[in-house]
């Protein structure tokens, strides 16, 4: 499991080619085709076993896309104080209430940056109850003026959360599981045997912009059915009101029903609850209607594309730092291991 | 002494207040070689003493030596947990812990042994708008430390201390973040003050002393400064740094060289004798206006026994108690040449000149 290497990549939707370099460098000697296109997705082939004729209509093999996107959230230098302060605007979904007291890195240089705010000493009232909002907050890498700040960090500079990949035990913790986690989950799935079908990978990016990257890559592979692979929000903390925690740590993989960006194709669910059941592998429903994913772009490429998202719990996700456990990642592998094994023209039958 | 090195050392280890002992022992190996003896306060204060010149230990006809107390305060604000829930951490602040910085954050829960762990809250996602747009209150913030519950209610209870874990990073032009610069960062200036002077002779005997408690009531200085019963007393801590969203009357710029404080918390001849001692050294300094409180060690030590002559050096900080503490070393470093220069210039009747005088005030 390559998950550290992964976490610890930096690669904000956009600048994935940190995160690129790793995944091509890893599953090269595991697959047949490799190819990046125009956007920056790399696009895998991992050709099938199954004779043409058996496992399909006509004469090819069943294309059978999955998806993991290697971009994660961050800021991007938008201008430069007198004062040698960077100013930034963030790059997909970060609460603002995460970003005092971050330690960034700053451009390909990875320059330590910091994120303070005023000092508790100096508030008055009800400052203190307020998240600043990302045009009041700035960036501190050390310069002393514009023109070194500018310099060092110029407009356009992405830069990422630093936070080191660490072991709790049954869990661990580190930066960009969402959605480094599906990354990790995908090339476990390319380090093993061939399937019968022909199995397209695609590390995408930009998902955190607007699911751009596998939009692009779904049209391209035109696949017959899609799996999205991803790390979701586990919201299992104690709170006031029972409520749905969304998902759980350690109650296995989460499949998708439905989300913001898309319904899942009923037979890949099927497909996926039935290879649990029978191997008893531990599942669960993400609540429905909370978040998107790359299905949402996939499941609308072309003529349509049947889709469905799996995903590792995680807790914290688009912060500094989240947390997932092992138990739900070898699960998540192990499932889609077998489901995919499962997998025929047959199930993509209408009843 | 390579300040960085020796200030990544200290701010990055575990000391929040009431939970100095990791500082301490590091303290007690990093002073050895530069002093005489070392004690520890009832309440866990590192109390050094390095002897002076000015009169034989033997020579009891004379009295004792003066004596000049040091102090910078080794512990930092933290975090304790105050229950257990679903194997999740109830925790509050101690000291002034600022919870506009703690989502996110990496710590480490001394429980049973060291668990690393996370502040964490509801994710965005699914909470209302209301709720997204204010700081999250202490109810809603818990620490995670990825573990199940039973093992977390074997390993953590209700009282058990939490640190900030975090690395210090260096930035441009010699500048330096990290936690807990406050105060550790004037440990260092302590600790270089006491390596030149293990070069040189001077008068006085010197205790230089690593406080505990000071972020929740000066109490290692209040005790430790009892214990010594020093003539007079220097203490070092940092101050606001100017930084965006402040005004330059609350704010001291950074690299400009560590202030010196005036005002009812220190005595007036003192301030002066310091100012000298800087000018006559070419080391920068700032005036920095104390109309009331200081808020640090001098504060309580001002009013040990039958009182001290007081002064208060600090170094400039952006963003303090948060994790990301923002200062410029080069200021630690002037901060430990004023005090070793201070120091060796102390004679044996320094005690007597500082004495109030409305000649020298109005001078």
């Amino acid at each position: 499991m390559n998950l550290k290497a992964l976490s610890e990549a930096v690669g904000v939707s956009g600048d994935e080619g940190n995160v690129r370099a790793l995944v091509l460098d890893t599953v090269q000697e595991h697959v047949d085709e490799v190819k990046v296109d125009a956007l920056g997705n790399v696009l895998v082939l991992k050709r099938g076993t199954g004779r043409p004729s058996s496992t399909g209509p006509g004469s090819r093999r069943l294309r059978v896309m999955l998806d993991a996107h290697m971009d994660e959230v961050g800021l991007m230098v938008v201008g430069h104080d007198s004062d040698g302060f960077l100013r930034v605007r963030t790059v997909g979904g970060i609460d603002s209430r995460l970003l005092p007291g971050a330690i960034l890195q700053v451009g390909s240089e990875r320059i330590p940056g910091v994120i303070g705010v005023k000092p508790i000493h100096l508030l008055r009232g009800d400052e203190g109850q307020k998240v600043s909002k990302i045009d009041d907050l700035v960036v501190d890498i050390g310069a002393r003026s514009k023109d070194e700040a500018r310099k060092l960090a110029p407009l356009g500079t992405y830069a990422a959360f630093a936070t080191q990949f660490r072991e709790l035990g049954p869990t661990v913790s580190g930066k960009a599981f969402d959605d480094r986690a599906g990354c990790a989950v995908l090339v476990e799935l390319l380090r093993g045997e061939p399937f019968d079908f022909d199995l397209h990978a695609v590390f995408a990016v930009q998902e955190e912009v607007g699911l751009r990257g596998a939009r692009v890559a779904a049209y391209a592979v035109d696949p017959d059915c899609a799996f999205a692979l991803e790390g979701t929000v586990a919201d299992d903390i104690p709170k006031d009101k029972d409520v749905s925690p969304t998902t759980e740590l350690g109650k296995g993989p989460a499949i998708t029903v439905m989300d913001r960006s898309f319904i899942a194709d009923r037979r890949l669910v099927r497909l996926l609850t039935d290879t649990a059941k029978e191997l008893g592998i531990p599942y669960q429903f993400k609540q429905p209607n909370v978040g998107g994913t790359d299905s949402g772009a996939i499941h609308r490429a072309r003529e349509g594309v049947p889709s469905v998202t799996v995903a590792v719990p995680c807790r914290y996700i688009h912060s500094p730092v989240s947390l997932l456990s092992l138990d739900d990642f070898e699960n998540t592998v192990r499932l889609m291991r077998e489901a995919l094994s499962r997998i025929s023209w047959h199930t993509l039958r209408r009843n | 002494m390579e300040v960085i090195p020796l200030l990544k050392q200290l701010s990055e280890i575990d000391g929040p207040s009431g939970f100095e002992g990791p500082v301490r022992e590091l303290l007690r190996q990093t002073w050895q070689p530069f002093v005489d003896e070392m004690r520890e306060g009832k309440i866990g204060s590192l109390i050094a003493l390095k002897k002076g010149t000015s009169r034989k230990d033997s020579d009891r006809a004379q009295g004792p030596r003066p004596k000049l107390m040091l102090a910078a305060h080794m512990d930092e604000i933290g975090l304790m947990v105050t229950g257990v829930e679903k194997g999740f951490l109830r925790i509050t602040r101690v000291g002034g812990t600022d919870r506009r910085v703690l989502l996110g954050l990496e710590v480490v829960v001394h429980g049973r042994r060291d668990l690393p762990g996370i502040v964490a809250t509801r994710p965005p996602h699914v909470l209302p708008e209301d709720e997204r747009k204010r700081t999250a209150p202490w109810d809603k913030l818990f620490v995670d430390v990825g573990l199940p519950p039973e093992q977390v209610e074997q390993l953590v209870s209700v009282g058990d201390l939490i640190s900030v874990r975090r690395e210090m990073v260096e930035l441009k032009n010699h500048r330096v973040a990290g936690k807990a610069m406050d105060d550790r960062a004037c440990v260092v200036a302590m600790t270089l003050a006491l390596e030149q002077l293990s070069s040189a002779l001077h008068a006085w005997d010197i205790f230089a002393v690593a406080t505990v408690q000071e972020e929740t009531g000066l109490k290692g200085a209040i005790t430790a400064a009892y214990g010594i019963a020093p003539d007079l007393a220097i203490a070092l801590d940092v101050t606001l740094g100017r930084q965006p969203g402040t005004q330059d009357v609350d704010t001291f710029p950074m690299g400009d060289g560590p202030t010196i404080g005036i005002g009812p918390n220190f005595h007036p001849s003192l301030v002066k004798r310091l100012r000298t001692v800087a000018d006559a050294h070419e080391i920068p300094y700032q005036i920095e206006p104390t109309p009331g409180a200081s808020g640090t060690d001098a504060w309580a030590i001002q009013l040990t026994r039958e009182g001290v002559p007081t002064a208060l050096i600090s170094v400039p900080l952006r963003y303090m108690h948060q994790p990301v503490e923002t200062l410029d070393v080069q200021d630690i470093e002037r901060a430990g040449r004023l005090l070793a220069a201070f120091i060796a210039g102390l004679e044996a009747d320094s005690l007597e000149q500082l004495a109030w005088d409305t000649k020298a005030e109005s001078e």
